[in-house]
């Protein structure tokens, strides 16, 4: 009989997959109760270095054309496609859901990686303006990305709670740190996977596995951080408090559903910044 | 220079109360708790003000949550917007009035208040009083909601500007309020209470609570209050975010900012250096969004500074009164103890402060044109916000290095460029991390163009729709 090669669970940051600076791992089971995986438990440090990668990654992905970070969302969709019974099986072990209901989840998932795909070269068309304002200015606003967001995906979902965490921030062109369910973790790992080879710039994404809680009061209190999705945490208003210091954006838990197929605008636009440009008509 | 001859606006205009009230309910309160406020131009007394306790605000948000249930969220929106129509033109009528009302409170020129603020004022309710019976339009799908109950707190430096920034969308959006004007300048939104009395606007629509920090904390921190929106100091601004941090209610803030005015070699020199004039000594440089860094090219810096110097020259600081004055007095003694610490420690750290000769008046608070050199990014005159008429410069070779230097702040509120090159302004606007770039123009407001930061300068826009939106919710 031959033996199983089994995959070491470990960090994505900066289009690279390390342990945990910590050396930290823990122990999750399979819905039987029995051994999984050792997932790694992402410390202080690693968010750190999130935060830098991501900073650094930012400017070049928010200055992509609009088509082309609409590809690259699109390419992800192909390739979760690709890799869809990998992804069933993983939530079957995880969960213990049927194949249909891992199915559904894997459909979600891929689908709002598409829906977010069309967006990125039509945000603009239905949330800018050229504004008439009353004297001989040519006046636009238009919206771009708020910068580096930290997030917390559901703890609940395995996957499609994760894509509908990342993709409404990374369409516009901002850069994120997505901490993954604590419990749930293995497709956050495997999703990494995909975005790996979805030319996809490294560091545009990041997704660490851990405790958020632990986590969090890295993410909220980082100065380097302009915007932060409470949806996984535990301890909302106290991040929330931390988050203050330097004014982030703050996306409270529960703003928006995250198990569908679609994501909402609205949650696209909050991780944005309207930015009015005004110049005089003359000759 | 020609001497001109003084040109005095009649303060005739105007007769405040020897005393007021808070307005809650339709009605002005017996005053109570009183401090003084003066002007700042003279520091004479105007008026006796009370300061809101927390029975005030409770019972000014009682009257607003009733006038939200029984009244307001009844009405229709045309309804709502015609009430916003008279209003409007109420303030039109009464303009002169108000401008007079403004820069005796505040100190700042009359030719500012009577051509700008007031101006201002009066197309921003007419503005969002079309908006009121077209909210489906607001982009948030058909039928959103209004939030409720409203506290606003404004700051001292454009005073009825700001109340009308804050109440015209919220009250178009179907909400209800209360108003804290600045400690300083309450003079104008009282005067606004009998505007709304005139307009017979329903009882407790609008209210307003006069005070000081403490005060504006309380309408924060009252349960049955649903939305904050805030203009002010980024410090207050994070208190705010944090006392509302686990509650259900939003915020709008509009805080400080740090703007880079970037000129370039190929700008219009003297456009630019009117450009440079009008963004930080406009309103003595108590403005937000004051271009308050400059960043010169440096193969143009020594002609750029010669001809600031020049024109600042012809800068006419002085009684505020007078239709010639370009700088009237600073708001507040507080104020100009601030802008004095701060420049003297932009000397200590190696600039080099000019200012053109002035006569200042015996009495009152004032502050000339000032201008440091020398600055390097990391002194203290060029991250923090001095609001005062004071412009730190520094230089920059590249286009990248300006990008660099204008967004390293904690700040993004605006910015102005000024270069002829149409490519060079796009790609510019492009990189700044500001939620105004003013390209070879600045200090450009209208009620339909969104107004708000980036970063630290706060989170929301007023103006345009998307100030709307801060006073909406979708109705699922």
């Amino acid at each position: 009989m031959r033996l199983e090669v089994k995959k070491t669970y470990k960090l994505f940051i900066g289009g690279k997959f390390p342990r945990s600076e910590s050396g930290r791992v823990y122990k999750l089971n399979n819905h039987k109760g029995e051994f999984l995986a050792n997932v790694a438990k992402a410390s202080r440090k690693d968010v750190r270095e999130s935060v830098v990668v991501a900073r650094s990654a930012h400017s070049g992905w928010a200055g992509a054309t609009a088509y082309n970070r609409g590809q690259i969302l699109y390419r992800i969709a192909e390739m979760l496609e690709g890799r869809r019974e990998q992804f069933v099986a993983e939530i079957r072990e995880l969960t213990g859901q049927s194949d249909k209901q891992a199915n559904q989840e894997v459909d979600k998932a891929i689908d709002s990686w598409v829906w977010h795909a069309g967006w990125t070269d039509k945000i603009d068309a239905v949330a800018g303006n050229v504004n008439p304002v009353a004297g001989p200015f040519f006046n636009i606003s238009t919206n771009q990305p708020t910068g580096v967001v930290a997030a917390f995906a559901p703890q609940g979902s395995p996957l499609v709670g994760l894509v509908n965490t990342i993709a409404p921030a990374i369409v516009s062109g901002n850069s994120i740190i997505a901490i993954s369910s604590e419990m749930l973790p293995i497709c956050a790992v495997t999703l990494a996977e995909v975005l790996e080879t979805s030319d996809l710039p490294g560091g545009v994404v990041n997704i660490l596995t851990g405790n958020a809680t632990e986590l969090g009061s890295w993410l909220a209190s980082h100065l380097d951080v302009n915007a932060i999705d409470l949806e996984g945490t535990s301890n909302a208003a106290e991040l929330e408090m931390l988050a203050a210091e330097n004014l982030k954006r703050v996306i409270r838990k529960g703003s928006y559903a995250r198990t569908g197929a679609k994501g909402s605008l609205q949650h696209i636009l909050d991780l944005m910044e309207t930015k009015t440009v005004w110049h005089p008509k003359g000759h | 220079m020609f001497d001109y001859a003084p040109a005095p606006e009649s303060r005739d205009l105007v007769n405040f109360q020897a005393s007021y009230g808070h307005f809650i309910g339709g009605k002005f309160t017996k005053p109570a708790n009183s401090y003084s406020t003066i002007n700042p131009a003279t520091e004479e007394v105007l008026a006796e003000i009370s300061r809101g306790t927390a029975k005030d605000v409770d019972s000014a948000v009682k009257a607003a949550r009733s006038a939200y249930e029984k009244t307001w969220s009844k009405l229709d929106g045309a309804t709502r917007g015609k009430y916003l129509y008279r209003i409007a033109r109420i303030i039109q009528e009464r303009s002169r009035e108000l401008a007079v009302a403004e820069t005796l409170n505040n100190g700042k020129p009359i030719k500012e208040t009577r051509d700008a603020d007031i101006p201002l004022v009066a197309s921003w309710f007419f503005y969002y009083a079309g908006w009121a019976d077209k909210l489906d339009y607001a982009g948030l799908g058909a039928n959103p909601m209004a939030h409720g109950v409203v506290s606003q707190i404004v700051p001292w430096n454009f005073p009825l500007m700001m109340l009308a920034w804050k109440i015209a969308p919220a009250l178009a959006a179907g909400n209800t309020v209360v108003l804290k004007p600045a400690e300083t300048t309450p003079l104008t939104a009282l005067l606004f209470a009998e505007i709304c009395q005139q307009a017979e606007l329903p009882d407790g629509v609008v209210n307003i609570v006069t005070g000081f920090g403490d005060t504006g904390a309380m309408m924060v921190g009252h349960p049955d209050v649903n939305k904050i929106a805030f203009t002010g100091s980024t410090d207050v601004g994070r208190i705010i975010a944090k006392q509302i941090a686990g509650t259900e209610k939003k915020a709008t803030l509009e805080l400080g900012g740090k703007a880079a005015n970037i000129v370039f070699e190929d700008a219009a020199l003297d456009q630019a250096v009117e450009g440079i004039v009008n963004g930080i000594f406009f309103n003595q440089g108590h403005v937000c969004c004051a271009g308050s860094r400059l960043l010169v090219q440096e193969s143009i810096q020594h002609v750029v500074i010669k001809k600031l110097k020049a024109r600042m020259e012809n800068i006419r600081l002085g009684d505020p009164m007078d239709k010639n004055t370009d700088i009237g007095a600073i708001n507040s003694k507080e104020q100009l103890t601030k802008i004095d610490r701060l420049v003297k420690q932009g000397v200590k750290e190696g600039g080099e402060a000019w200012a053109p000769a002035c006569v200042m008046p015996k009495n009152g608070f004032w502050y000339a044109p000032t201008i440091i050199t020398g600055v390097s990014p990391a002194n203290t005159v060029a991250r923090e916000e001095i609001f005062g008429p004071v412009l730190s410069v520094m230089t920059f070779r590249t286009p990248a290095e300006a990008v660099a230097k204008a967004n390293n702040s904690q700040y993004g509120l605006s910015a102005g460029v000024w270069t002829e090159k149409g490519s060079r302004i796009l790609k510019m606007a492009d990189q700044l991390n500001a939620g105004v770039v003013w390209a070879n123009t600045f200090n450009q407001f209208d009620p339909a163009s969104p107004f708000g930061g980036f970063k630290e300068s706060g989170y929301g826009r007023e103006g345009g729709r998307h100030g709307l939106l801060g006073y909406l919710k979708g109705s699922n």
